[in-house]
Order: C-alpha cells, then structure tokens, then sequence
C-alpha cells in the first residue's frame, strides 16, 4: 500500500513537470494583462524544437535552448499580435495554437519522414535521471528510504528545476523591480504608464518570460519525460496549466499545489485504468481527467473562493485622457 | 468623407482580401520552408478540392461542418460574446441526435426522425452552452475561459459515454451502434444521381445548414431579439439606455449559439457515420472561429469561408497524396495564419490602406475640399 | 468654515517675485478640429499657490496634461525654473520635479501604499532596499507634512480620501517641487478637504508650488495665491486672490455672451408630471452622487438643472431614466410611483412615457456602427407598430425614418448611412426625433447641443419649446447656462449632488455663476 501511494506520488510529480512550468509561463503573462490561451501551443512548439534540435545535435542542452527560442519566437507573435497591434488577445492565443499544431508535424515529417514525430533520442541527447546522494544505499530503510530513493531522487534535471522555478517566479514578482512593474500592469497600465515607465516594453518582456517557460515545458515533454517529439504530445496540458492558473489565482505558491493536484488526479486516472475499487466497482477515469476542468468552472463560478483575474487582462493599453 | 473613413467596400471587400492574401503569402513561405514549390502545391489543392465530382463532394461535405460552427460563433461575437466552446457544443449536440437516432431509426423513416434529431442536436448543443452564459451573466466568469473548460469536460464524458455506455456488446471501437436507415440522412449522390459527385459523403446536412444560414440572417438583421443583441455587442451602454438586458440577451445568445453549433452533429453523426464516433469534430469548432473571423460573422460570408476551408481541407488531403512532404497539417497552418491575419492582426493593413485613399482622395477632392 | 484661511503670506508674495516655477508661452493644441487650447501664457511662481479655473471643456485639464508630458503641445514653450523644457513624456515631466495628481487616481488598488509609492522610482532591481527607504521617507514626509497612511495598507480597501494622499505622496517621494493637482476635492467630504487644504498650505510653506485646477470657486478663494481663468481654450485672466472677488472669477468665468434669442411664450404649467423626492445615488466607489435631490416638473414647463458637469446631473438623469438604480427615494412619473426596491429598467420607463436625450450621445443614445434606421428606433424596437409577425417591419421602420429625415431636417437624408457618418448637430437632431415622435409625457433631455453647430442649436431648442408647448414635463440638464437661461422656465443649480439654489428665467449670470461654483444662497460672495 505504502508503495503504491509513493509510485503513485512519484507520477503526480513527473505529470506535474510541465504543467508546472506552462502554469508559471501564462503567470507572467497574465499577470502582465496580456491573457493568453496560447500556452498549449507554445508548449507544443518548444517541445518538436527540443526533440529536433536534442536529435541533430545530440544534446539535451541544445534541444531546451532550442525549444525557448521557438516559445519564445511565438510568444512574439502573441506580443506583436496584442501588445502592438492591440489585436484580440483570445483570438491570437487560438491562432499561435493552431499554428504550433500544424506546423509541428508539417516540418516534422518534411525533415524527419516519420509521421510528424521526431527520431528517437539515444540516452545521451536526453535529460537523464539524476540519482541524489545515498539513494542507492538509503533504499531499504523503511518508509523514508523508499520516500527518498524513489519520489525524490531519480528525476531529471528539468523536475528540479521546475520546483525551483516556483520560489523563483514567486521572488521575480514580489521581490523585484520587474515585478512590481508587472504586477502594476497587469491591473493598472494608466498607473505605469503615468509613473515614466512604458507599458508596452514591459508586457513584452512578460510574454518573453512566458516563452522561455513554455520552452521548458515543451523541452520536458519531447526530451524529459519522451525520447523525442510525437505529434500532438502538449495534448492539452496547456489548457490544464491555464485551468491551474486561475486555480491558483495568479500566485507562484498556489500555481505549485495546483499543478500538483491536477497532476495528482491524473496519476490516479491512470492508475486506476480498468480497475475496480471494492465495493464501488470501476471508476471511470474520465472523473479525475475532467475534474481539473470541473474545479476551475467551480472557482470561476465563484461558489467557493473567487478567482479574480488582474483587472486590466484582455484590454490592449491605449493612453487616454482621463 | 471624413479623413481616416473608407468606403464600404474597402471594409468588407479589400482589406479583408488583403489580410487574406498575406495568409496565403506567408502559408506560401512555409511550403517553401519545406522545400517544395508553392504553385504547385495550389494547383493540387484546386485540382483535389475542384477538379472532379468526388472532390467537390467532400469540399461541401466540410463544408457543411464549417458553416455550422462558424454561425454559431458569430451569433456570439454579435452580441459581442466570444463562444470558443463550439467544439464541446458540438460533440454534445452529437450526443443529443445520436440519441433521436438510436430511438426512432427502426420505427420510422428518416424524415420523421429528422425534427428530433435536429431538436436533440440544438438542445443538448445549447444545454452545453448554458452553464458558460448563465456564469457570464450572473458571475462574470469570462465565458472565454469557461467554454475551453466545457470543451474538455465535453470531451470526458463523451469518452466515457462512448466507451462504457453506448458501444455495443462484443465491440472494440468506442462508437454508438450503426443507425439503420430511420436514422441516416440521405447523401446527396443518391438524391441526385445525375450529379457525379463520386462516394462523397456531402448529404442533406447541407441544406439544413443553408437553412440555418437564412435563420441566422433574420435573427440578427430581422428581429427584435438580433437587434438586441446586435445592440449589445455593437455598445452596451447603449444597449442598457435602450432598456435591453444584457443578462437575458447573454444567455438567450448563448444558447442559440450552442444550437447552432450542436447541429454540426447533423452532417456528421446522421449524416456521414450514422454513428456517433469518438472525436467526430476533429476541431471543427475551432474552426468555425477562423469562418467566422473570415467572413465577418454574416452568414454569405460564413458560406464562403465555410467553401474556402472545405476546399483547403479536402484540396490538403489531395496534396499529402500527391507531395507527400506536405502533410495535411498544412491546412491547420494556412487556418492558422487566417486567424492571425483575419482576426487577431485585422487592422494591419488599415493605416496603410486608410493613407492611400486619404492622398487619393485629397487628390481628388484637392480643390473642392481646400 | 474659517473665510481666507489661506491668505497668501509675506513670505509667499516675496518668493513670487523670484524666477517663476513654471513659465508657459503661447501653448496652443487641437484635437483635429477641436482647439483645446489657444496661445496660453501662464506664469506660476515658486512657493505659491496658484489656482486654474473654469468651466468643463474649457482646457484646463488639457493644459496640465501638457504639463506632465501626456500630450505634445502643438506650439509654445515651456520653461520650468528659468530653462526651457521639452516635456515629451510623464517620464521627463517627473524628472524636472513636476507631479500630478490625477482626478481619477492613477493607483494599483491591489498594491500596498509602499509600492503604490515607489512603483517607477524603486530605486535598483532589488525591491529590499527601495522598500526600506520608501518607508523611511513616507514616516519623514507624514510628518513633515502631517500625511499619516498606513504603508501597509491595501490602496482599493483606503477611503477616497486617503487614496489621493497616497497620490500626492507619491509625487513628493518623487522629489516633486510643482504639484498639479486636478480637480482634488470632487471625491471628497468637506472635512476631507479641508484636510487637504491644510496639506497644500504646508507644502506651499516649504516652498513646493502647488497647480491647483479646479471649478469651484470656493476653493480658489479659499486657498490660492494667484488665479487664472480659463474660458472656451483661452487664458482670459490672472488675478492676485487678495485682489478679486468671487462674483469677479464667476463672470470671467462664464463669460459675457448674448443670451440666444430663443422665440418663447410664458409657461403655463399643468399637473405635475414628474416628481422626486430625496433621491440618493450612490456610484460603485461607494461615493454618493446625488444626495437628496427633491424636484417637481409640471406638464408644459421646463426645469432647467445648471452645473459644472460631474456634479451629480449625469446620475440624476441616469437615476430618472431606469439606467441604474437609485439608493434611497422616491420617482413619481405620470401617477405612477415607483418603488425603488425594484429593479425598473430604462423599457419600464418608457412605458410609463419617459423618454430620454442622453448627455453623451456616442456613448449612450446610438450605436455608432448602425445604419440611422435602426438608430432610429433605439429603445422603442419593441414597440408593436415595427413588428410584422416574429420579424421587425423593416419596410415600416425605414419609412418612419425617412419621414423623421424630413421633418427634422435631417442630412444627409439617408436612412442607410451609419451615424457615425452623419456630423453632431445631425445625430442629435436623430437622437431628438426618436425621444420626441415617441410622443412622452416627460422629457428628460441632456445637453442637447454639445458638440453641435449652431444652425442645429436654434432647431433643437425651438423643439424643445415646441414640446413644453404641447403639454409635455421637460427636464433640461446643462453645463451651457446660456441655454438653461434660454429655455427653463425655473431653473434649479445643482453643485456636489445637492440643488443648492432655485432661480427664475431671469436670474443673472453671475447670480447662477456662484451658485455652480458652490456659493450657497445666504453665504456672502467675497
């Protein structure tokens, strides 16, 4: 039993990875005042230019730099598109998802014949499992020994830093200079804009911010948790992560557990394929595969707590006389 | 004419065009990316969409999705609603005519079980649509994100509905059982035999969405009620002074918008399967937003964007098959860069555009206006 | 209230006499075709207090904004201190010591006090160190100038008051040395503003300038050492406070202009149409608008409602035409009482045979993108004769507007052109056909000339007059007096959400003047 729970809890960790990051990604967006759906498509984009770039050159290292420029390259497109040109910011974030859909198998099987995916990655051109200090021979003490070895060692980098990304995003927003900028924009630009300092190069350097961390979670989906890019991978984690991200209300702390809890209820989707739980019977999975999107409607709904998005998201910046 | 105005026909004809035009461009890029020829590529699509019976079947056939879709999201944006949940409303609608299928299609002929079908489709695609409307109106909670949720809530139960509730005994394929013939709408190749329209599947969904075309034209351009919501879209403060309620126009948009949607269901579940599949929308809701964008939410303008898209989606087949580097995803990139250039990046061209015909027309008028 | 509590001092007139804070030369700047000013000369001397006034539109707010550097002036100099200044942004503004204190509060309501203070001047990347010295400078500048705030408080949860302190904190720990504010005391209570009067006296004591831009006369008194007045775009005068008088500032203000020549019969007021009784309205900041309005119009009279505009006639009207919802009150419309508790939408009103012109016409009374025939029922679309069966009548509606066109005079004559096409005397003359041809028994009408040329001002009035002719109950709400003298029969003042005065037709302009800028009948004008 104990093992399971841990197994189980070592799954909720990994399927969390990239939820985690594209969380934290439409994070600095939104909180910017910039709304964006397009995280799947993002995370998408990032993910074949991982598995391409880690397979040409056989580095993983390549393959993440790889995947933050392309995120990066279409959240571009998302800033041109809403900051510049104060276009639908919803609708751009549909087209960047299709463009990213698309795109990805086009090229995919332009330049790799193999049905839009990716070669398979040798060992060396992924992100390998790290084993931490006394995994090995902390391995059979009870309890914490299985805790250590196998729910916190044994990750890839890319876990860890996912992890980490949380303390730091939350010291970005609250302890800097940028952050404060940020978060300003986000619900007042007339305030920024009045106190010198310009709204439009700040929501871009948001949107830089999203795409640097969907490259993170594209790169964990093609060459972190997969030995290389298969169509359509991002199979709406970008929808979960932006679901999380109102589930958090736009805070790092809560962006984490919230990430977990849908990650969590997804481990226990597929664990609990085709079994059947006594004196309940078979559960369907679909329950814990919906139930992310059930508990944001809820939130949304505000029945419990309220998510109150920041004021100014969705509405380009144009200076006026007030 | 006041300076920064321009005719009607630059508004709905030429920059529309244009945006067009710079989607195709850059789609054209991509091909050349790939390293194939561009021209060639549109000859192969022309050819597989227009050059023969069978092929202009199925341009209609997609076609018929589109217009569907495509209405249900500009009843929407009229009343200045952003409904992306057409897929999940279509999935659903599915559901809603699978269901007077299975019930009626061995007792009566098709034509009987057609009004239920249509009733089941626009009620269980609207039910889909009320929960999003009811929490815009009376929460607040933006129906963009709701809908993306009741998408994927859709998608769950129709999995687990498919596959632990309709599928039949003994069966592997997560679907309904075969409709027989009291549930099947006939094709059109057998309606009109003399039309060599080869084993496309394009049927009399057609027409009924041609209908709901006309509903939608008198319902926003005839009625009270569309020029309510036309109000409400266009400015609710107006709107609020004229003594319309945004809460009641919200939902009741809402729901019709979720019909319409849910008739997709018609071409496709009675129409070309005669079942309910897994995925039968295939993103065809998503698509409707590209239609709508495209044609400036009126319905000859969805007809011929619906045209467009089906054209591009079935000539995509034919061009996988004859360059086979080009895959059928090259349809999703061109609807892409339509979105972008059509929706999100409309007014790019506008300064420009509005610059020519300011000199042009300063040229003109010069003395009259000095 | 203690009359000239702000006397300039010796000290402040010998400072005056040194390099002025701020000098302007010659601004000029249009809007298009709109001038919003007009070749402005100001000079503001260091360690005073100097007062703007004037009526709404007539550049005030456009002037300071060129000030901050929110707009480029089209011609004209600045000089800041001596030296010429380019302002081309908020940012270079705020460099050269200038701060503004906007009438709606530019303020994060969900930020701290702190980082409302120090957003833009947070001192390093690192928020630790500026936080620490934005604290330290917030005790100094509390109580250096008696300006106590919680610096941990949460800016939305702050009463108005407290929120336009942050403001003006955060200009000071900017290093402002002028401070402009806008319109200051609009949100706030009486004692609130005595507050800040108290606040402005002490920055002017230690030498900071003050820009003090308002409308209300009082305060101008009260307060300032110099005052300029603004009229129509122009600078028109600058006076020393100790040398003028409130009826002075009021006639400069107003203006001396020919009372238009409107063809009028004496009233002959009927039963009384329209009744209120201790309206409250109070707005979703929580700040009550209209406060007690109590008023009666009678078939075939017109009520005129004069005011500086924002001073509670827009939710009046509002308020009267089903548009939102009072707070406590009674409506009275043609004997039908209406209980305030219910939500009675704008529909409900005209049933009972309201009908409405709205101030802002762009905003309210059309939709800009339809075509005039559908403008052209606007609010009464549901009315039996545009219907045919489910479907609207377009056929007769087109021809109802086609007749309207020609009644009204209306051009181009075109049923199809959308409105935004047609010029402001020919969209309020659409506007004014619907509210009219509807035939109601009460006719609430918002400045029914703004923005429109004066061939079109005389037809609008002599339709108004037309309509208090035929029986009907008008109540007129204006920011021009000359039209409200033109065309009431009573006029009532309104100032701060109160009426503070009644007057007949005759009433002077000064007499009306004082009363829009809050001199109250039985107070003395200095």
């Amino acid at each position: 039993m104990y093992e399971t729970i841990i197994l189980i809890l070592d799954s909720t960790v990994r399927l969390s990875v990239p939820l985690l990051f594209a969380c934290l990604a439409g994070l600095y967006s939104e909180r910017s005042g910039v709304v964006d759906i397009g995280l799947e498509g993002k995370m998408l984009g990032g993910a074949f230019a991982a598995g391409a770039a880690a397979y040409v050159t056989g580095s993983a290292w390549a393959g993440l730099g790889a995947a933050v420029i392309v995120s990066i390259m279409l959240a571009l497109i998302h800033g041109f598109a809403s900051i510049t040109q104060r276009g639908n910011q919803v609708v751009t974030g549909v087209a960047i998802n299709f463009l990213a859909a698309g795109l990805t198998i086009l090229l995919g099987q332009a330049w790799f014949k193999q049905g839009g995916r990716t070669p398979q990655l040798e060992h060396s051109a992924r992100f390998g499992e790290i084993t931490l200090p006394f995994a090995d021979s902390v391995k059979d003490v009870p309890y914490i020994g299985l805790l250590y070895s196998e729910l916190i060692s044994g990750h890839n980098i890319l876990v860890y830093l996912s992890f980490l990304a949380v303390p730091f995003t939350w010291w970005v927003i609250f302890r800097t200079r940028f952050g404060l900028r940020l978060r300003a924009v986000g619900e007042s630009p007339a305030a920024v804009d009045t106190a010198g300092i310009s709204v439009t190069w700040l929501r871009y350097r948001a949107v830089i911010m999203c795409g640097v961390f969907t490259g993170f979670a594209g790169t964990y989906l093609a060459i972190g948790q997969s030995a290389g890019f298969i169509k359509d991978m991002s199979a709406g984690k970008g929808f979960i992560a932006l679901a999380a991200l109102i589930f958090a209300k736009w805070q790092p702390k809560n962006a984490m557990f919230a990430c977990l809890l849908f990650g969590f209820l997804d481990a226990v989707a597929i664990r609990m394929q085709g079994q059947e739980i006594p004196g309940i019977g078979e559960v369907p999975v679909q329950i814990f595969q919906a139930m992310p999107y059930i508990l944001t409607v809820i939130l949304l709904a505000g029945f419990v707590g309220r998510a109150i998005p920041p004021k100014a998201s969705g509405i380009p910046y144009v200076k006026e006389r007030t | 004419m006041a300076r920064g105005q321009l005719p009607r026909w630059v508004d709905y004809v030429l920059l529309p065009a244009l945006n067009l035009l710079a989607a195709f461009f850059v789609s054209g890029l991509v091909v050349v990316l790939i390293g194939e020829d561009p021209f060639e590529a549109v000859k192969w699509i022309l050819y597989g969409a227009l050059g023969y019976g069978e092929g202009i079947g199925y341009t209609l056939f997609y076609a018929t999705n589109f217009i569907f879709t495509g209405l249900a999201v500009a009843v929407a944006f009229h009343a200045g609603l952003f409904n992306i949940g057409g897929e999940g409303q279509a999935y659903i609608g599915g559901l809603g005519i699978a269901l007077a299928c299975l019930a009626l299609d061995h007792i009566v002929p098709w034509w009987v079980t057609l009004p239920f079908a249509i009733l089941g489709g626009a009620l269980f695609g609207a039910a889909w649509a009320f929960i999003p409307a009811w929490l815009q109106a009376k929460r607040g909670s933006h129906v963009v994100i709701t809908t993306i949720m009741f998408n994927y809530i859709a998608a769950n139960i129709m999995v687990y509905l498919l596959s632990n509730v309709m599928i039949p005994k003994g069966s592997m394929q997560p679907a309904s059982r075969n409709f027989d013939v009291g549930g099947q709408l006939p094709w059109l190749r057998t309606i009109f035999p003399s039309f060599d329209l080869g084993q496309s599947p394009v049927n009399l969904a057609l027409f009924i969405a041609l209908i709901a075309c006309v509903f939608v034209w008198v319902l926003i351009w005839r009625t009270k009620l569309g020029f309510e919501m036309r109000s409400l879209g266009a400015n609710p403060t107006a709107a609020e002074y004229a003594g319309i309620s945004p809460l009641r126009i919200t939902i009741i948009t809402m729901l019709i918008s979720g019909g319409l949607a849910g008739l997709m269901g018609m071409n496709e579940v009675m129409g070309a399967q005669s079942k309910l599949l897994l995925d039968f929308t295939a993103g065809y809701g998503f698509v409707g937003i590209a239609v709508a964008l495209m044609g400036r939410n009126h319905p000859v303008g969805i007809i011929l964007a619906s045209l467009l898209f089906g054209l591009l989606y079935q000539g995509g087949a034919e061009l996988a098959f004859e360059i086979p580097s080009i895959t059928r995803d090259m349809i999703v990139v061109i609807q892409a860069f339509v979105i972008l250039f059509a929706g999100a990046l409309e007014h790019l061209f506008r300064p420009a555009v509005v610059a020519f015909f300011n000199r042009f027309v300063t040229a003109k008028n010069g003395q009259e206006t000095a | 209230m203690t009359e000239r509590l702000g006397q300039p001092q010796a000290g402040a007139a010998i400072a005056q006499s040194e390099i002025p804070a701020i000098e302007l030369r010659g601004i000029g700047k249009s809007f298009g075709p709109v001038v919003a000013n007009k070749d402005i000369d100001l000079v503001v001397g260091k360690g005073s207090i100097h007062g703007i006034i004037g009526e709404n539109g007539a550049g005030k707010s456009t002037l300071m904004s060129i000030l901050y550097g929110f707009y480029g002036a089209d011609t004209g100099e600045i000089f800041i201190s001596g030296k010429k200044a380019k302002i081309p942004d908020s940012k270079t503004a705020i460099e050269k010591g200038i701060g503004m204190v906007h009438q709606h509060f530019m303020l994060v309501d969900t930020f701290s006090v702190v980082e409302n203070v120090m957003l833009g001047a947070e001192g390093g990347a690192l928020l630790n160190k500026g936080i620490a010295q934005a604290r330290k400078e917030l005790a100094r500048l509390a109580d250096e100038y008696d300006m106590r705030v919680d610096p941990d408080a949460i800016v939305g949860e702050l009463p108005v008051g407290l929120q336009q302190r942050v403001e003006i904190l955060k200009a000071l720990y900017r290093g402002a040395d002028v401070l402009i504010l806008d319109e200051p005391t609009g949100v706030l209570t009486p004692a609130e503003a005595d507050h800040l009067f108290r606040i402005l006296e002490v920055l002017r004591d230690q030498g900071k300038t003050v820009l003090l831009i308002t409308h209300k006369l009082r305060e101008i008194m009260h307060i300032t050492d110099t005052v300029s007045v603004m009229r129509r775009g122009e600078m028109v005068a600058t006076r020393k406070t100790a040398q003028t008088s409130m009826s002075e500032l009021a006639e400069l203000m107003v203006g001396r202009s020919v009372l238009l020549e409107v063809d009028k019969q004496p009233a002959s007021p009927g039963k009384t149409l329209l009744k209120v009784e201790g309206l409250n309205v109070v707005d979703e900041r929580g700040v009550r608008r209209v406060k007690d309005v109590s008023l009666e119009v009678k078939a075939g009279e017109i009520l005129g409602v004069a005011g500086v505009s924002g001073n509670g006639q827009s939710q009046l009207l509002a308020a009267l035409s089903g548009i939102i919802r009072a707070h406590t009150g009674q409506i009275e419309i043609v004997g039908h009482k209406l209980d305030l508790s219910d939500k009675h939408g704008a529909a409900v009103m005209r049933e009972y045979g309201m009908s409405h012109v709205p101030e802002d016409r762009h905003k309210m009374g059309l939709i800009n993108a339809f075509p005039e025939y559908e403008n052209s029922i606007l609010g009464y679309h549901g009315a039996q004769k545009y219907s045919k069966g489910l479907t609207l009548d377009i056929a007769a509606i087109r021809k109802e507007a086609e007749e309207r066109i020609e009644k009204y005079d209306i051009r181009p004559p075109s049923t199809e052109l959308q409105v935004a096409k047609f010029s402001g005397g020919n969209q309020q003359k659409i506007v004014l056909a619907r509210e009219i041809e509807c035939d109601p028994d009460v006719l609430l009408v918002g400045q029914p000339t703004r923005g429109v040329d004066i061939g079109a001002i005389e037809y609008i009035h002599k339709r108004i007059i037309e309509m208090r002719d035929a029986g009907k109950a008008v109540l007129l709400v204006s920011v021009e007096l000359d039209e409200i003298r033109s065309l009431s029969d009573r006029i009532i003042v309104m100032f701060d959400g109160e009426i503070v005065g009644e007057r007949g037709p005759e009433a002077t302009e000064t007499d009306l003047g004082c009363l829009m800028a809050g001199v109250r009948d039985g107070d003395q004008p200095s």
